[in-house]
């Protein structure tokens, strides 16, 4: 449909006014709220993911799509929720405790939210215990950790270690990151998954709700 | 001393120092530490350190003010202190070394994202680094280094306040590159010819790259900072990205490695060498070492 391929057009380039007036405008016409988010929000998401991945466009093009995709997803939020149609997935993240570096945990969920998941942001310096509550009460599908000290890197074992203890272990996946941590640390500590950057966790976490989580 | 500019112009090869914060932790930084709260509170380590680097043979050794700027120290809740915190950091070096090497002050990102792709306003990033300038100037560093920065907007902010507001103090600027298959690019999308020559026009008398991922992708990046700016290079590499072995993270790149590499760097023409994260006293006096030969070949 052409509204929704304009919208899609226009997040691509980060025009979020446009984006706007072009959402409201579909939701005037009575296209289905999770259509235009489908097969215009998502679908331009998807393109700049895509780009950003093969270096076609970088960070600030990103973070300009994305807020795009947040401000047309507060309108048609509201709209979701009435029609009972669930968002895409809640995740929770936060960098660990003792951890007070957030800029990588700050993007991942600025990239998360673009791609239209429920985002729980519990920012920095967060116990092992915050996670795993936080995930309980919000029935939060995934959990994603930020490390960027090799100090602070064992808070992630004791969360998966938590995970498994509270009976979350292959009910919520978990996803760890940051700077000193590795494909290898993540396997070792029995993590779901590693990301090397935002993108990746997007795709990654992705991956996750398309097996179903 | 010598002025560190005229050296350079005569085509001396100058040894920076290595990594601060893996020696910080070596001696009781705690993660979620502050490292610049050391400033406040333990100057006489801080003084060991350059010490080091100086008995390694460094010719420029860095202040512990990398996340010295008031936006960042907020974090901390530090943000009041900043002003002290870099004048501290500057004396420190300055009373280890006593005039036998360049004391260089450090100033990293703010950690925060530009408007209008993130949220904080340019004014307020430039507020910033215009404290920690200003502090610089006061406790009279040799040369100021705004480095690992990756953003060139930011890194801009930055330099405009070191010129404002410390006039006359030579402004080395290093940018962090990962390698594509499409070439170099920082995360924000900059590569080495805009930053070479942006930079150059904006008044940096040093420009270069630090951190990265390993010395040999260095050698390629201070190539193509040779070809796009008659400036003098830095290069101030990390030692590999840090792997994970028996539980404990080491950084793979040996010293001897290292100096190997540093010839080639050496042979690229870049005028300044040195560390970054994973890199000791044995790697810079290793680098120094081969350096020193490859000077008199």
């Amino acid at each position: 449909m052409e509204l929704l391929k304009q919208i899609s057009e226009n997040l691509q380039n980060g025009f979020d006014e446009v984006v706007v007036k072009l959402t409201e405008e579909a939701v005037e016409k009575r296209i289905t709220p999770e259509e235009i988010m489908n097969n215009g929000l998502i679908a331009g998401m998807n393109v700049v993911g895509e780009k950003f991945k093969n270096h076609e466009i970088f960070l600030p093009d990103v973070l300009l799509s994305a807020r795009a995709m947040n401000r047309a997803m507060e309108v048609l939020k509201p709209l979701l929720i009435k029609e009972g149609i669930p968002v895409r997935g809640k995740v929770v993240i936060g960098s660990v405790k003792d951890d007070l570096h957030d800029i990588g945990k700050n993007l991942v969920g600025i990239l998360l939210k673009g791609a239209g998941f429920e985002v729980i942001d519990l920012g920095n310096d967060v116990p092992a215990e915050k996670f795993i509550s936080t995930a309980i009460e919000e029935n939060a599908q995934v959990i994603g950790m930020s490390a960027l000290l090799t100090t602070t890197m064992p808070v992630m074992k004791k969360v998966v270690d938590m995970a498994k203890a509270e009976g979350l272990y292959g009910k919520v996946r978990i996803i760890v990151g940051g700077a000193p941590v590795s494909k290898e640390y993540a396997l070792e500590i029995g993590a779901d998954a590693y990301s090397y950057d935002g993108a990746n966790a997007v795709e990654t976490i992705e991956g996750f709700f398309a097996e179903g989580i | 001393m010598k002025n560190m500019l005229e050296r350079l112009r005569d085509g001396e090869i100058l040894i920076g120092d290595g990594a601060m914060g893996t020696m910080l932790m070596e001696r009781g930084l705690k993660g979620g530490e502050c490292p610049e709260s050391l400033n406040l509170a333990n100057t006489e380590l801080l003084e060991e350190i350059a010490g080091l680097y100086l008995d390694a043979g460094a010719d420029i050794i860095q202040t512990n003010t990398f996340g010295g700027s008031p936006l960042k120290l907020a974090s901390y809740s530090l943000e009041d202190k900043a002003s002290l915190i870099n004048r501290n950091g500057v004396s420190a070096v300055k009373k280890a070394v006593e005039g036998r090497a360049y004391v260089s002050a450090s100033c990293g990102p703010c950690g925060k994202i530009l408007k209008p792709y993130g949220d904080t306003d340019p004014v307020d990033i430039y507020k910033s680094f215009e404290v920690q300038m200003q502090a610089f100037a006061e406790s009279e560093c040799d040369v100021i280094c705004i480095e690992t920065m990756m953003d060139l907007k930011e890194l801009l902010l930055a330099l405009s306040a070191a010129k404002q507001m410390a006039p006359g103090i030579p402004v080395m600027t290093t940018m962090t590159f990962d390698a594509t298959p499409k070439g170099f690019y920082t995360i924000m999308g900059d590569t080495i010819e805009k930053a070479a020559r942006v930079l150059e026009e904006a008044g940096a008398d040093v420009v270069g790259s630090n951190c990265g991922n390993g010395i040999e992708n260095m050698v390629k990046i201070a190539c193509e900072f040779k070809k796009c700016t008659t400036l003098p290079v830095i290069i101030q590499s990390n030692a590999g990205l840090p792997l994970f072995e028996d539980g404990n993270l080491v950084y793979p790149e040996t010293p001897e490695f290292m100096a190997e590499k540093a010839r080639e760097l050496v042979n690229a023409g870049v005028s300044i060498i040195g560390g970054c994260c994973g890199t000791t006293p044995e790697h810079i006096r290793a680098i120094g070492k081969a350096c020193r030969e490859s000077r008199t070949r």
